[in-house]
């Protein structure tokens, strides 16, 4: 039984350098296994999704990025703030997307005047393509997409981003954008939404987890869980690890194990490889320290290797099985 | 020796020479504690330094002697004073740093009728751009009080390098105020020949956006445009004065990046965007490389070993320490094949490589020993 069952909204945000969008990516393909329908999606026109599944450039048209393990797709989608005004205006004001009143609102910089004019709009924008993609229904009734996974933007931003309603204050008070801005609001506020955080077992990604967590249930947004990203298994048992962090490690043993199989143990590389030791329990005492700062947050908490080599489609399922293991989908 | 392959970064040298080092690279890569080592060893080589950093962990802050975000530079105590160098340092509050931009250049009256104005409160607190843009503003202000020989700058934690170069514009662009003027004013003179030609879309734009974002922000925003250019004349004026600044001899960029894809991806794109600018680069910083010093034994004849000691049973030490030592080797390997592939395409950018530290940085010994690391392509460095 996955830990958010209810959840259909994942937003998955971290700060820059944790992984965040591997983690987004791998998420949704947990999600779709088993012959669901997914929606991954990116607002930060970074092409971050098509690079991780080897695919052209994401456009604002939906596209089948991967197919899960056992059935089930992946969908992927990069919302442009000038395509989702657009988007918009044709709703509302019947406005064609491709029409010559569109492409001079382009031509003229006018888009990005009003998205910069009122940095809110911008936001309400692109969350309200995800919410849409959220509620919306086939002919049949049924839910288009089982899940959405949302790569959002980095914790330091995350709270301001899907505080819509705050953002946009400033702005029309009545109309469509109102209407529209609390239907968006609802969602992310509902249970249907759980915002999640991505980290490394470092100093500064640990604390912006926990500013982020903070700042997040202060708006009153569900905080969803904990994923810590990049972990190395500790090797050493317990007592070798504060040998080596201390340096007092048994150099001797060491050798012998090297001969033992058939390997040469000069002084100068056993030194090496204790230092090596020593580094590693060094670097393990400090996630310890971190993990340490995380449970207090009282999350569920998830926890993905670093794997060997850049992450690619397979590492993406290898995560993305993990996560389905540990809960998360 | 690989590194043999690529040009030697001598940031001794830089440091020695350069009035502006600016640091930059994709967020997450540790340009703030590079731009901190850069700092303290630029002073304990003997320069007026100080160092602009923009959001440093709270650890490294501490340990600069930099507890609050007051925008004024502060003496780092401990620094050697031998060489007659000096270290301060200060965290950037891009909201005081607009503000003080209003203060110096309205009067009374004007002043606080742009303070109070709804869309300065929100244009300075968070427009996206605006960090980035009073980096700059306050680089200038360091730069015209003569106090230091060098100033090193650290970047806004972005996405994108890149963003720190487009983001003023983008910010210039929109105070620039042509939009505003159209809008607010269709029937005016000038904008008339222009408006014909788009006056289909224009009247649509118009009428949406007013019912979109409210009468009463263009009013705050076409306010707030005016009072700015009785200030200065015209808001662009002034940032490309900053702009040129990063142009002049005497101005250095180094980027900074992790030996990982992504952030040798973003390094590679902001390289390129420096030379269409004639933007100077001094060279590119590899942070965080893992090295090993045992390379007399591979990974797979240690993973092997491990493998046949975890078989026989005992001797669990030797195993595990065998598997970390072939992790790592692998792990340099992986690192060194991505340098290697950006030394390629950019055979000319100086590189250094600085080892990754198991813990965090977080105190002037730490920096000090990063600044050693960056300074081991110099010409004074004796190989080892």
């Amino acid at each position: 039984m996955p830990d958010f069952p209810e959840v259909r909204l994942h937003v998955v945000t971290g700060k820059g350098g944790t992984g965040k969008t591997t983690v987004a990516a791998a998420l949704a393909l947990a999600l779709a296994s088993g012959g669901k329908k997914v929606l991954l999606v990116e607002v930060e026109g970074r092409q971050g999704i098509a690079q991780l599944f080897d695919t052209p450039p994401l456009t604002y048209d939906e596209t089948r990025v991967a197919v899960a393990p056992d059935g089930g797709d992946v969908h992927a989608l990069s919302i442009d703030p000038e395509y989702a005004l657009l988007d918009y205006l044709h709703m509302f004001y019947k406005l064609s997307r491709t029409g010559v009143a569109a492409r001079t609102l382009r031509r003229i910089g006018a888009i990005e005047f009003a998205t910069t004019i009122a940095p809110g709009l911008r936001d309400v924008l692109l969350t309200g393509k995800v919410k849409e993609a959220v509620v919306r229904r086939s002919k049949s009734g049924a839910y288009a997409y089982d899940a959405v996974v949302l790569d959002a933007p980095p914790t330091g931003r995350i709270a301001r981003f899907l505080n819509i309603s705050s953002e946009i204050s400033g702005l029309a008070k009545v109309g469509p954008l109102r209407t529209q801005s609390d239907g968006v609001m609802a969602v992310l506020r509902s249970p249907q939404t759980a915002v999640h955080l991505v980290t490394l077992l470092e100093e500064m990604p640990v604390q912006e987890t926990l500013d982020g967590v903070r700042d997040l249930q202060l708006i009153g947004l569900p905080v969803g869980g904990v994923v810590v990203n990049a972990v190395r298994a500790p090797l050493l048992h317990p007592a070798d690890l504060l040998a080596a962090e201390s340096g007092s490690l048994d150099t001797a043993a060491l050798a012998s194990g090297m001969e033992k199989a058939g390997l040469d143990a000069p002084d100068a590389l056993v030194a090496s490889l204790a230092a090596e030791a020593g580094d590693h329990a060094v670097r393990v005492a400090l996630e310890e320290r971190g993990r340490d700062a995380l449970g207090a947050l009282e999350r569920h908490s998830y926890e993905l290797p670093l794997l060997p080599d850049t992450v690619d489609l397979g590492g993406l399922y290898e995560l993305a099985g993990l996560l389905r293991e540990q809960g998360l989908a | 020796m690989s590194r043999d392959s690529r040009t030697a970064f001598d940031v001794d040298h830089l440091l020695d020479t350069a009035q502006i080092v600016v640091c930059t690279g994709s967020g997450g890569v540790g340009k703030t504690t590079t731009a901190a080592s850069l700092a303290l060893r630029a002073a304990e080589r003997g320069r007026r330094t100080v160092v602009l950093t923009i959001d440093p962990a709270k650890r490294l802050a501490q340990s600069m002697g930099l507890s609050e975000l007051d925008n004024t530079p502060r003496r780092v105590q401990g620094v050697d004073p031998a060489g007659g160098g000096s270290l301060d340092a200060m965290m950037l509050d891009m909201k005081r740093t607009f503000d003080e931009i209003v203060l110096t250049h309205a009067e009374g009256d004007k002043a606080t009728q742009i303070l109070e104005n709804p869309f300065y409160q929100a244009l300075s607190s968070s427009f996206a751009g605006t960090q980035e843009y009073m980096a700059m503003e306050k680089l200038g202000q360091l730069k015209a009080t003569g106090d230091y020989d060098l100033i090193v700058v650290d970047t806004p934690p972005t996405r994108s390098a890149l963003d720190f170069l487009d983001a003023p514009e983008r910010l210039t662009t929109f105070l620039d105020g042509r939009m505003i003027r159209i809008l607010l004013a269709p029937a005016k003179a000038g904008g008339k020949a222009y408006l014909k030609v788009v006056s289909t879309g224009f009247n649509v734009f118009t009428s949406v956006i007013t019912k979109i974002i409210g009468a009463q922000v263009l009013q705050d925003v076409s306010q707030f445009i005016g009072a700015l250019e009785t200030m200065f004349g015209g808001f662009r004026e002034r940032a490309q004065a900053t702009y040129d600044l990063l142009k002049a001899p005497g101005t250095a960029f180094v980027v900074v990046a992790a030996p990982e894809r992504d952030a040798l991806r973003e390094a590679s794109y902001f390289v390129e965007r420096l030379e269409q600018e004639s933007m100077p680069l001094a060279g590119l910083v590899v942070n965080r490389v893992h090295r090993s010093a045992g390379t007399t034994l591979t990974a797979e004849r240690s993973v092997a070993a491990a493998q046949q000691l975890e078989a026989g049973g005992g001797h669990e030490l030797a195993a595990a320490v065998l598997r970390l030592h072939a992790d790592r080797v692998a792990l340099s390997a992986r690192e060194r094949r991505l340098q290697e592939r950006f030394s390629s395409a950019h055979p000319g950018v100086p590189v250094v490589e600085v080892a990754a530290q198991p813990g965090d940085v977080h105190d002037l010994d730490g920096l000090r020993s990063v600044g050693d690391d960056l300074a081991s392509g110099s010409a004074a460095a004796v190989p080892a």
